[in-house]
């Protein structure tokens, strides 16, 4: 039982990630009708805003440390960074070890500045050519930011920790009432999932309870119509692209202390992430959300040492198998509408 | 009985003439198998061309710089220029900085990718097209089998970088190529007594194990000194090698029996791993009465960086660390360090000695050849580059020398000082014979020229 309890919480907390990459992939899909493969880069992006907000709080000046030498055996270079000469160490220090809560601030105008840029720029040009054009062109992209990243950061995964605070594990099972030390489970993780919670519910609520929320949705049923009305539903699109960018940067910012950035993390979300969205169905916020969640925890259960025994390499293809039944059955997908991906 | 006489014509002159010509030929042609001539890419020129075959992209990338480096670091020594590194300290003196048999050393590189097919290509096309002599990189097992197996058909000398996988010196060896690195045994090896003394002969370990040949044999060598040693192995459990987020397989490790978890992984699977099993608590759990403990065969520095603080008191191997303090590994770290402005990694440390072994068995052997090369490299015993004396064993071409257990450092003063030395294995300890199971299978054969 707690085994099964544990890995729903894994499966939440992966889900997470997939489900907030899925969202804004679902966005894109239904607005724009792009399938857009670099948005695994810009949830690598997120996580390199997370990286840059931490080294430029680092900044540091240096001062010769004669008392102590080197690997070469000169005296010791000593790096201070400046914000706690201002700040003082110990203000100084909280400052640097807030730097991924506080770079969900920076990553906002960043990502919608990228997400601008890469709709206005360059996707645009590709609204009315086939899906495998935007396919490829979006992939070329996704390989191109993500060898900046490389050329700017190196190839090496980058720690970049939670705040000191969040580090480190605590007994849930303790708090639901089990047998202490059954259940453990890093407080960040669920800084994350409850984090996902969040910015999903804020999206829905967006698109659900304002007027620019209930013109995009009008745009998304009838696209043509909207427009009719004397609505520029095409500058809305363009602000629903700049906001998936946001969303899968703040998915990305949040998830650099989960796992430490490296510059083909969005590739590794990427197909996934697709996968996600054709089980939840093409062009279906609520289905990518849930499809998101149920994968992540099937790919946990997958992946138990019972399990894999007993079919081994399970854990490596469950989700393709799950997509592959999913479409025999019902191509529009779990939440998905009527029409699409049925012939 | 009657002769019949046929008249020469045009025909049968040209038939004698080649005839002739071919009875001619003979002795050059049995002569040419001989090492003195006739070899594949023999250089004609004032220079010569190797080829540094190391992943400029993938997930090795910033090993395979740090491998680039180095090359480019020893092509500049053995041309004469630089402080010499380590030509000054090795113990054959054969090299003279002036290339290799008086030719000035030229190189082309290529991309592995860190995979084979890649890999094979560019080794392909630096051989073909460039006219590479000798193929040396490589930062994967996979890939230094499948070059190893390619240089061997090709007909030129393979000097392996970074593998560490029991097979490249044992089932997949070939005659063409050697490993300067370590592997899983002597990691196996050198480990256990450190682990013995640290944390006591009754342990319970869990594998994770990376879910490839490097991986297997890895596990395979852990397991079997740690059992040696009296511990249980609980289980061994498979990651898939693209898997990045390793929750999933640290819990089950929370609610079975064991106390010891041991990460046979490495790269961005060991950085990931190992950050997911601290952030799990791992380390600050009590079971069976003993602290948790957990434990990474292989470390890389530039491994160690990724995974930042969660290194901090974990035990591994490694084939050498710039914190030594013999006078080959100061020659190398300082010439590195001024050249670079950090201390060299392991991966570097490995391949700038194997293209030094390379120029210097062709200096010996007095040729490019090979089979020269072969011979001059099998048996052949050398100190000087940094791990004490070392043997270049002839029955599987697998250098024996001393292997550093290494722990991640409490309080690091830099980026690069993440791991001390807690011991060096003497060669002695970590040296098994040929036919030791572990290595079974595969033959050597014999050495091609490609002529």
């Amino acid at each position: 039982m707690d085994a099964i309890l544990l890995q729903i919480l894994n499966g939440l907390d992966k889900g997470s990630a997939y489900a907030l990459i899925a969202l804004g992939l679902t966005l894109i899909f239904g607005t724009l009708g792009v399938v857009n493969f670099a948005h695994g880069a810009l949830f690598m992006i997120g996580a390199f805003c997370a990286v840059t907000l931490n080294r430029l709080l680092s900044v540091s000046f240096t001062t010769i440390d004669d008392t102590r030498t080197d690997f070469l055996g000169n005296p010791l270079k000593v790096e201070t960074p400046y914000v706690e000469a201002w700040f003082g160490p110990e203000m100084g220090g909280a400052i640097i070890d807030w730097s991924v809560p506080l770079a969900i601030l920076f990553s906002i105008p960043i990502m919608a500045l990228v997400g601008l840029f890469m709709e206005r720029g360059l996707i645009k040009y590709f609204y009315k050519r086939p899906h495998a054009d935007q396919i490829l062109v979006t992939f070329g992209l996704a390989i191109v930011l993500q060898e900046i990243i490389k050329y700017f950061y190196g190839a090496n995964p980058i720690p970049t920790p939670a705040p000191e605070v969040f580090a480190g594990s605590f007994d849930f099972g303790a708090l639901i009432g089990m047998d202490p030390n059954i259940i453990i489970y890093p407080y960040w993780r669920i800084v994350y999932f409850l984090f996902a919670t969040v910015i999903i519910g804020g999206v829905f609520a967006f698109l659900q309870f304002t007027t620019f929320g209930m013109v995009v949705r009008a745009g998304m049923a009838d696209r043509q119509t909207v427009g009719l009305l004397g609505i520029d539903i095409d500058r809305r699109f363009t602000v629903m692209f700049a906001l998936a960018a946001i969303v899968a940067g703040l998915a990305g910012v949040m998830y650099a202390p989960i796992n430490s950035p490296n510059y083909h993390m969005g590739m590794d979300f990427l197909v996934l992430s697709f996968v996600v969205v054709v089980v939840g169905g093409m062009g279906s916020l609520p289905g990518a959300v849930a499809a998101g969640f149920l994968l992540g925890i099937l790919e946990s259960f997958a992946s138990m040492a019972q399990v894999v025994a007993l079919l081994p390499g399970i854990n490596q293809i469950i989700i393709y198998l799950v997509a592959i039944v999913i479409l025999l059955t019902r191509p529009r997908g779990l939440l998905g509408r009527k029409g699409v991906m049925e012939s | 009985m009657s002769l019949i006489y046929k008249p020469l014509n045009r025909r049968s002159i040209l038939r004698a003439g080649a005839l002739g010509g071919t009875a001619l030929a003979m002795p050059t042609v049995f002569t040419s198998r001989a090492w003195s001539q006739g070899y594949l890419n023999e250089p004609t020129g004032s220079t010569v061309t190797l080829g540094f075959n190391v992943p400029q992209t993938g997930p090795y990338a910033e090993e395979g710089a740090d491998e680039l480096r180095a090359y480019e670091l020893a092509v500049e020594h053995l041309n004469g220029e630089g402080d010499g590194g380590m030509m000054g300290t090795f113990s054959s003196k054969a090299l003279k900085g002036n290339g290799i048999l008086g030719k000035k050393v030229e190189y082309v590189t290529g991309d592995t990718q860190t995979k084979s097919d890649a890999a094979r290509a560019s080794a392909k096309s630096m051989i073909e097209k460039d006219g590479a002599i000798m193929i040396t990189g490589g930062s994967s097992s996979g890939v230094a089998v499948a070059v190893q197996a390619l240089c061997q058909e090709a007909g030129v000398i393979f000097m392996a970088g970074l593998t560490h996988s029991n097979d490249t010196t044992g089932k997949d060896k070939r005659a063409n190529g050697f490993r300067h690195f370590f592997n899983s045994y002597m990691s196996g090896a050198a480990l256990a007594p450190v682990l013995k003394n640290a944390y006591g002969d009754d342990r319970k370990a869990y594998h994770l194990t990376a879910d490839y040949n490097w991986g297997y044999t890895t596990e395979q060598a852990v397991k079997e000194s740690t059992e040696a040693l009296g511990w249980e192995t609980v289980e061994t459990v498979k990651t898939p090698l693209a898997a990045t987020d390793f929750s999933a397989y640290i819990t089950p490790v929370l609610q079975s029996d064991a106390d010891v978890l041991v990460l046979n992984h490495y790269g961005g699977n060991m950085v990931n791993s190992l950050t997911n099993a601290v952030q799990f608590g791992l380390r600050d759990k009590v079971v069976n009465g003993k602290n948790f403990e957990i434990i990474v065969p292989l470390y890389s520095r530039l491994m160690a960086k990724g995974a930042g603080a969660n290194v901090k008191g974990i035990f591994g191997s490694t084939n050498w660390h710039w914190s030594l303090q013999d006078e080959g590994s100061k020659a190398f770290v300082k010439s590195f360090g001024q050249k670079y402005g950090f201390p060299p990694s392991q991966a570097a440390h490995t391949t700038y000695v194997q293209a030094l072994l390379y120029a210097d068995a062709c200096e010996r052997a007095g040729t490019f050849n090979p089979c020269g090369v072969v011979e001059a490299l099998e048996g052949f015993e050398f100190d000087g580059l940094g791990n004490g004396k070392t043997l270049y064993r002839a029955e599987d071409h697998q250098c024996f020398k001393d292997v550093l257990v290494v722990k991640g450092k409490e309080n690091p003063t830099s980026d690069f000082d993440l791991l001390e030395i807690v011991e060096v294995t003497p060669a002695s300890q970590v040296t098994y014979a040929p036919d030791h199971p572990q290595f079974a299978g595969g033959a050597l054969g014999t050495c091609n020229p490609g002529a």
